[in-house]
């Protein structure tokens, strides 16, 4: 593998070179989603182009063509996260619809009245509302590990929630709106020795570090396509094989069935159990070319260009009067959630657009975790390894200026 | 170019908003809320037997657009008659969304005219509106009203 070469690889993202109000894109809103590198785009495209069919159905050409090549992306998917059997590979439409999934279909399945599901005070709204809908329809309970004000979950707190009560705990693992890591081994063997099982949300987790669920050894993981460059619309739900052949379908229709009558129905073996209806095809096909891409850059260089992107933001961002950052997590990846005094994050959010830097402003989902600071929006700059330092000193620049207009 | 949304009329009702206080002896009273941005405001209205909104007033917290928008609302509030601020309300609303232009239109907009360049910015027109849908709320008796 090359040494990691930023200016080289930005070239592959043909959205990096726009402008946006006149001035050059600063795009930092890579926790929301990220862009795509030409090779995803050109196969999407040549799919559209040159090898549109549906899967699993036809004898002819096209229909093998593209029913092995969705395959063959979920060859990709399983070794991307070191799963042990492509059948526990789902796609899906994106990672809440993953955990809509296990919910409705696990929880639904194996849990009670009186069972409890533990998640933490950081989850996304979508490791939160899926699993208070399943408590209103079955009466299960809900427990939430408390977070201190570093944002990082407190461990004592959460071997304390655990008893034999909890049947299962859905995590995520890398906070999208504080940037903080979670020790998910840790968390998944507290678990497994109360027999309760464990669902990873790696939305944001998949660009951080390398992912092997068997050694994590994680019950269920969920991720989207879009947020690791690939395309939005097609997600993955990676379950351990035993769960998935106990749980009953998510959904009914065509492609999860072995065969209909109107008297009785069989349903397909795995994967395919889960994925009723004609899949995202093109979506699917262009996440097996964002996941190559993206392995090819090589996790060292990687994850060193983007703890110095962490570094350096911070470090520009504190030397802004009145800035402060919310999520100082010892365990961190390159999510940077600040407010600055004086300025509304939307305020904050609309100024420096007027510079041409995409920031997010708002609650990111995750209320809750607004209400413990106490606060109601953050701005966030989140980075890919496609960011430089120089598109950080371009985003302190529009905040200063946007504390100018503000006398702030 | 879009038009700058950030003019000095706007700064300054933000830096320093007129009638932000709690009403006493309001008649009317709304809570506004917008999730998407956490914006959060009350607004008070003393309204005569003759139907004449004698003072107005607001509190909460919000973007600058939120509070300069409430701000100047409650200013061009007062003295005018419950249905007069209902007609401001459309007025205003047609405004935000583009579809009142004031140089070519005849409206009671005056001041207000500083938000016509608004509906260039679509994601911030409910920052410019929370305040107007809650006076509407309070004198159509509505407790809370929600902008998303």
């Amino acid at each position: 593998m090359s040494t990691f070469n930023v200016h080289k690889l930005r070239q592959e993202f043909p959205n990096l070179n726009i402008q946006v109000h006149g001035k050059p894109l600063v795009y930092l809103d890579n926790a929301a989603t990220t862009f795509k590198p030409r090779c995803v785009i050109d196969a999407i495209s040549n799919h559209y182009s040159h090898g549109t069919s549906n899967v699993h159905r036809g004898v002819h050409f096209l229909s093998e063509q593209a029913t092995a090549a969705f395959e063959y992306s979920r060859q990709v998917v399983r070794q991307f996260l070191h799963a042990r059997r492509v059948e526990e590979i789902i796609f899906t439409k994106g990672a809440t619809d993953s955990l809509n999934l296990i919910a409705q279909s696990y929880g639904r399945h194996f849990l009670k009245a009186g069972d409890e599901i533990i998640i933490s005070h950081m989850e996304h709204h979508s490791n939160i509302v899926p699993w208070q809908m399943l408590c209103q329809q079955i009466g299960c309970v809900l427990k939430v590990i408390p977070i201190n004000d570093r944002g990082e979950i407190i461990l004592e707190e959460y071997r304390k929630l655990l008893s034999d009560k909890t049947k299962l705990v859905s995590m995520v693992w890398v906070s999208n709106s504080l940037g903080t890591v979670n020790p998910v081994k840790s968390v998944i063997e507290a678990a497994h020795k109360r027999n309760a099982v464990v669902v990873i949300d790696a939305a944001q987790a998949v660009t951080h570090a390398p992912i092997n669920v068997q050694e994590l050894d994680c019950d269920f993981l969920v991720f989207s396509g879009h947020k690791v460059f690939g395309p939005t619309g097609v997600g993955v739900l990676f379950g351990k094989e035993k769960w998935l052949e106990a749980m009953p379908p998510y959904q009914g229709g065509g492609d999860m069935i072995k065969s209909v009558t109107f008297d009785k129905t069989t349903y397909n073996v795995l994967p395919y159990k889960f994925e009723a209806g004609t899949p995202a095809i093109a979506e699917v096909i262009g996440l097996r070319s964002a996941l190559e891409f993206f392995q090819n850059i090589g996790w060292e260089g990687m994850k060193q260009h983007k703890q110095e992107l962490l570094e350096h933001g911070t470090k520009v961002l504190l030397s802004i009067d009145g800035v402060r950052i919310v999520g100082t997590a010892q365990e961190k990846t390159s999510i940077i959630s600040f407010v600055v005094e004086g300025i509304h994050p939307h305020d904050l959010g609309t100024l420096v657009d007027q510079e041409g830097v995409a920031i997010r402003t708002g609650h990111h989902c995750t209320q809750p975790v607004m209400e413990f600071f106490k606060i109601p929006a953050t701005a966030r700059a989140s980075l890919a390894f496609y960011n430089t330092k120089e598109e950080l000193d371009v985003l302190v620049k529009a905040i200063n200026r946007a504390k100018d207009i503000f006398n702030a | 170019m879009r038009e700058e949304l950030y003019q000095q009329t706007i700064l300054e009702h933000n830096r320093n908003p007129r009638n932000f206080k709690k009403l006493e002896g309001a008649t009317h009273v709304a809570e506004g809320y917008n999730p998407l941005c956490g914006d959060h405001l009350w607004v008070y209205m003393k309204v005569n037997s003759s139907g004449v909104i004698e003072d107005a007033a607001f509190e909460g917290s919000g973007c600058a657009i939120s509070k300069a928008s409430a701000s100047m609302m409650t200013a061009s509030l007062k003295g005018k008659s419950t249905d007069e601020a209902k007609v401001l309300f459309e007025e205003f609303h047609q405004l935000v969304k583009g579809d009142l232009k004031p140089d070519d239109q005849p409206n009671h907009l005056g001041k207000l005219t500083v938000f016509s360049g608004i509906w260039q910015y679509p994601a911030r027109v409910k920052c410019a509106s929370l305040g107007w849908h809650t006076m509407h709320g309070a004198l159509e008796k509505a407790k809370t009203v929600s902008t998303e």
